[in-house]
C-alpha cells in the first residue's frame, strides 16, 4: 500500500503542526503557583500574577483572538486603532509603491549597465558600497531630509528593493548568448529593437528572479520600518500591541506577515514561470 | 480693574490701588493669594466664561466706574445682569468667546507617546475638548521620543507631547538642530515611580544598588535627572556605580521580566503594568523625591505660534481646559476609561485606574492610596526650566555657561499661559518662578550656579 509522495508529505506536515501546537499548549499551561493575596489586592493585579497564568499565550488564546480579528477585519476606530485588514492594506500599499519605483529605476538602469561595459565598470564601486547598507540605516537620514515619515518608509522600501533587481537585470542582460545578438546584428536589427525583441525575452527569467528576491526583502523591511515610524501598517500594529504587552496579537501579526509574504512571493514565482523558456 | 473683579459689585473700590498685580484689594491679600500658587480650576467652564464675558460687557456699557456703581446701586446686580442679557446675547457671546479668534488652521495633528503623562492631550480628543475650542485635532500615537521630536520638527505634527526637558534641549540644539521650541503648558506633575524587579524586594536601600542596571525613557527626561539625583543623594555616582540605559517605556516591562535590567524610573502606567504582571514592585513614587515635579510638557515650535497664533491659542486653551478637568479627582475614573482603548494608550483599564485614582497595588501584597500620585497642573513654571538646566549642566549635557533665565523664559511661555488662563477665568499664579525642594534640599531659582556647585557628585566638567 503506497500513497503518493504529496499525500505522505501532507500527513507529515499536519503531524508536525499538531505536535507543535500540542507542545505549545502544554508549555503555556497555568502553573499552579498561586500565592495567597488579599482579594482587594488581587483585584488590582493581572492574571499572570493572581492565577499563575503564563505570560505566553497558548494556541487557544491565539485562535480565539484570531477569530475575533477575522470577524471584523476592516473596523476603523480612529487614527491609532484600525482593523488588521486596513493595516495590512497600508503595508501592502507602501511596499507596492516603493517596489514600483524601484522597478522603474532598476530595470532600465540594469539594462544600461548590462549592455555597456563602460557604465558597468563606472557604476560598480557605487553599487558595491550602497548595496550592503541596511535599509533601516537610511531611516534617520530619510526622515531628516524628506521630512515626511510615510514617504520615508516608501523610500526605505525603494532603496532596499532596488539592488537585487538592478544586479539581476544587469547580469541577465550581460549574459544573453552572444550568438543571438550576433544573429540580430547580421539581420541589421536596430539597438532599441534588439533590446526589446532579443535581450528582454532572453533576460526576463533572471530579471524576474531579481524582482522576486526584492519583493521578499521589501516585505521584510516594511514591518521594521513601520515599527520605527508608527502611524499605520502591520508593523505599527505589532508595535502598538507590544506596547500593551499583548503577545497574543503580536503572534497573530507574525502569522499574517508570514502568510502575506508567502502570497507575494508566489505571485512573483508565477510570473517567473510564465517568462521562463526551455533552451 | 482686572478681569477677576466682579463688576456687579457696587461696593467695589473705584480706583485700583492695592496690590502689585491689581487683582487684590491690598498687598496683604495679594500675598495671601500668592501663597496658594497652585492653580485650582473653577467649578465649571461655562460659568467661568460667562462671568468673563458678562464683566466685559458690563465694562463696555459703563466705561466710567462711577456711573456703573450708580446704576448697580439703583437696580441691583441680578436685575442688571438680566437686563443686559435681554438685549445683549450673552449666551452667544460666551460661546464665541470660548472659541477665541478664528483659527488659521483647523485640522491639526498632535503627537503623543502612550503613557499616562499624556492624559490631557489624549483625553481632550474622546472627551471633546478640542472640538469645544473649534479645532479638529487628530491625536497620533508615536513610537518614541526621538521620532516625536523629528516629526514635530518636520512639521508633520503641529504640536506634540514631549518630556519637559526636551523643548529646552531642542532649543539649545542638544541632540538635534537648534530650533526654537516652546512649552505653553505642562501636562502632568508627579506620576512616575522607581520600580524594581521582585527579586530585589529586600534591597530597599539605594546604597546596595551598586552595579545594578536601570532603564530611563530618554536622556533628556525628568526621569533621568530624578533618578540620578536620587542615586547621588544616596552616595552613588550614576555614571560609574550603576548603568543607566535609555529604553522605550513599553520595552521596560519586557526587559524587567527577561532580567536584562534591575529596575527603572518610568511613567506610572509602565510601573503599574510591571506590578500588574507580577514582575516588579514599586520602590518609591517620584513624588517622594520631589513633590510636584513636572514630567511631560505640551510643546510646539515657535514657528507654529507665529504662523498660526489663533490655532495655537485655541490648542492651548483646549489643553489647559483638559488639564483642569483631569486635575479633579472625581473625573479620573471616567478619564481612565476614555484613554484605555487601543486608539489611545492601549492598556488594561485597571492599570490606568490605579494610576489616575491613586489607589494601587504596590507589588508586595499591599494596597496603597495616594490621591496625588499623579496630578495635572498646566502652569509652566520657569523655575522648573532653570532646575532642569542646572541638572543638564550637572551631568555634562550642557558644557560651558548658560543664561538660565533667558533660556527658561524663551521656552517656558509662562506669560502667554497666564493670559490664556486669565481669559478662561482660571486663576494663574502671580509669579513665574517659585522655589521648591527636592529631597529636602531647597532650590532657589535666583541662584542656580550656587545650587549646582553645592552637589558633590556630578560629572567633572
Amino acid at each position: 500500500m503506497t500513497f503518493s509522495l504529496r499525500f505522505r508529505a501532507a500527513v507529515v506536515s499536519i503531524a508536525l503542526l499538531a505536535a507543535f501546537l500540542g507542545i505549545w499548549h502544554l508549555a503555556t499551561r497555568s502553573t499552579a503557583t498561586t500565592t495567597t493575596m488579599s482579594p482587594e489586592y488581587a483585584k488590582l493585579m493581572g492574571l499572570t500574577a493572581t492565577q499563575g497564568k503564563s505570560a505566553m499565550p497558548g494556541p487557544l488564546d491565539v485562535g480565539a483572538k484570531l477569530w475575533e480579528h477575522f470577524k471584523q477585519p476592516f473596523y476603523d476606530k480612529g487614527p491609532n486603532d484600525k482593523g488588521l485588514g486596513i493595516q495590512l492594506g497600508y503595508s501592502i500599499g507602501r511596499v507596492g509603491l516603493g517596489y514600483l519605483l524601484a522597478v522603474i529605476v532598476a530595470i532600465p538602469l540594469g539594462f544600461l549597465i548590462g549592455m555597456s561595459p563602460l557604465i558597468s565598470k563606472a557604476l560598480d564601486p557605487f553599487i558595491q558600497v550602497l548595496k550592503p547598507i541596511s535599509p533601516l540605516a537610511w531611516m534617520p537620514l530619510a526622515l531628516y531630509t524628506i521630512k515626511d515619515s510615510s514617504i520615508s518608509a516608501i523610500f526605505v522600501i525603494f532603496i532596499c528593493s532596488v539592488w537585487p533587481m538592478l544586479l539581476n537585470t544587469a547580469f541577465g542582460v550581460a549574459a544573453v548568448r552572444k550568438e543571438w545578438i550576433n544573429v540580430a546584428r547580421t539581420l541589421e536589427v536596430g539597438t532599441i529593437r534588439r533590446a526589446f525583441t532579443v535581450i528582454l525575452p532572453a533576460a526576463a527569467p533572471t530579471i524576474l528572479t531579481g524582482m522576486r528576491i526584492s519583493i521578499g526583502i521589501a516585505w521584510l523591511v516594511i514591518v521594521a520600518a513601520e515599527m520605527l515610524v508608527g502611524g499605520t501598517g502591520i508593523g505599527y500594529f505589532v508595535w502598538n500591541e507590544w506596547n500593551n504587552l499583548s503577545i497574543t496579537n503580536v503572534i497573530i501579526a507574525i502569522l499574517l506577515i508570514g502568510v502575506v509574504g508567502m502570497l507575494l512571493d508566489q505571485i512573483l514565482a508565477r510570473f517567473t514561470r510564465m517568462v521562463t523558456f526551455p533552451e | 480693574m482686572s478681569t477677576f473683579d466682579n463688576p456687579f459689585d457696587p461696593d467695589r473700590r473705584l480706583r485700583a490701588g492695592g496690590c502689585s498685580c491689581g487683582q487684590h484689594v491690598s498687598e496683604a491679600e495679594h500675598e495671601h493669594a500668592a501663597l496658594a500658587l497652585r492653580c485650582e480650576p473653577q467649578p465649571s467652564e461655562e460659568k467661568r466664561y460667562e462671568g468673563v464675558v458678562a464683566s466685559a460687557v458690563m465694562r463696555a456699557m459703563f466705561p466710567k466706574e462711577v456711573a456703573r456703581r450708580a446704576f448697580l446701586k439703583s437696580v441691583g446686580a441680578s436685575t442688571a445682569l438680566a437686563a443686559i442679557s435681554q438685549f445683549f446675547p450673552l449666551q452667544t457671546a460666551t460661546e464665541l468667546f470660548a472659541q477665541g479668534g478664528v483659527p488659521e488652521k483647523k485640522d491639526l495633528k498632535v503627537g503623543f507617546i502612550p503613557i499616562t503623562c499624556a492624559t490631557p492631550i489624549i483625553m481632550a480628543h474622546p472627551l471633546g475638548f478640542y472640538s469645544k475650542h473649534g479645532l479638529n485635532v487628530e491625536v497620533v500615537k508615536t513610537a518614541g521620543w526621538a521620532v516625536i521630536r523629528d516629526k514635530t520638527i518636520n512639521k508633520e505634527y503641529d504640536a506634540a507631547h514631549m518630556l519637559a526637558p526636551m523643548p529646552i534641549a531642542i532649543s539649545l540644539g542638544l541632540g538635534a538642530n537648534a530650533i526654537p521650541f516652546t512649552v505653553p503648558a505642562i501636562e502632568n506633575i508627579n506620576g512616575q515611580g522607581i520600580t524594581l524587579a521582585v527579586k530585589h524586594k529586600d534591597k530597599r536601600d539605594p546604597k546596595d544598588w551598586k552595579g545594578m542596571k536601570f532603564a530611563i525613557p530618554f536622556d533628556y527626561s525628568m526621569h533621568n535627572y530624578l533618578l540620578r539625583y536620587y542615586l547621588a543623594e544616596h552616595g552613588l555616582d550614576p555614571d560609574t556605580d550603576v548603568q543607566l540605559r535609555s529604553v522605550p517605556p513599553p520595552e521596560m516591562v519586557a526587559n524587567l521580566r527577561a532580567d536584562n535590567i534591575d529596575g527603572f524610573l518610568a511613567p506610572d502606567n509602565i510601573c503599574q503594568r510591571a506590578i500588574y504582571d507580577g514582575v516588579g514592585f514599586m520602590h518609591i513614587l517620584s513624588k517622594e523625591i520631589w513633590d510636584g515635579h513636572p514630567c511631560c510638557s505640551f510643546a510646539a515650535s515657535r514657528e507654529f505660534i507665529t504662523s498660526s497664533p489663533n490655532s495655537f491659542a485655541a490648542l492651548t486653551r483646549a489643553i489647559v481646559d483638559a488639564t483642569a478637568y483631569a486635575s479633579k479627582a472625581e473625573n479620573r475614573k471616567q478619564i481612565a476609561e476614555a484613554i484605555a482603548p487601543a486608539n489611545y494608550i492601549n492598556a488594561p483599564v485597571t492599570v490606568l485606574e490605579q494610576v489616575l485614582t491613586g489607589t494601587y497595588a504596590d507589588g508586595l501584597g499591599g494596597v496603597k492610596t495616594d490621591a496625588k500620585r499623579v496630578d495635572f497642573d498646566p502652569f509652566p513654571w520657569q523655575s522648573f526650566a532653570v532646575w532642569m538646566l542646572t541638572q543638564m549642566k550637572r551631568w555634562g549635557q550642557i558644557k560651558g555657561d548658560v543664561d538660565y533665565k533667558a533660556v527658561a523664559e524663551q521656552v517656558y511661555l509662562a506669560t502667554d499661559t497666564k493670559k490664556v488662563m486669565a481669559e478662561m477665568g482660571l486663576t494663574p499664579p502671580a509669579t513665574s518662578y517659585k522655589s521648591f525642594s527636592v529631597m529636602g534640599k531647597t532650590f532657589d531659582p535666583e541662584k542656580p550656579d550656587d545650587y549646582l556647585a553645592s552637589f558633590k557628585i556630578r560629572k567633572a566638567s
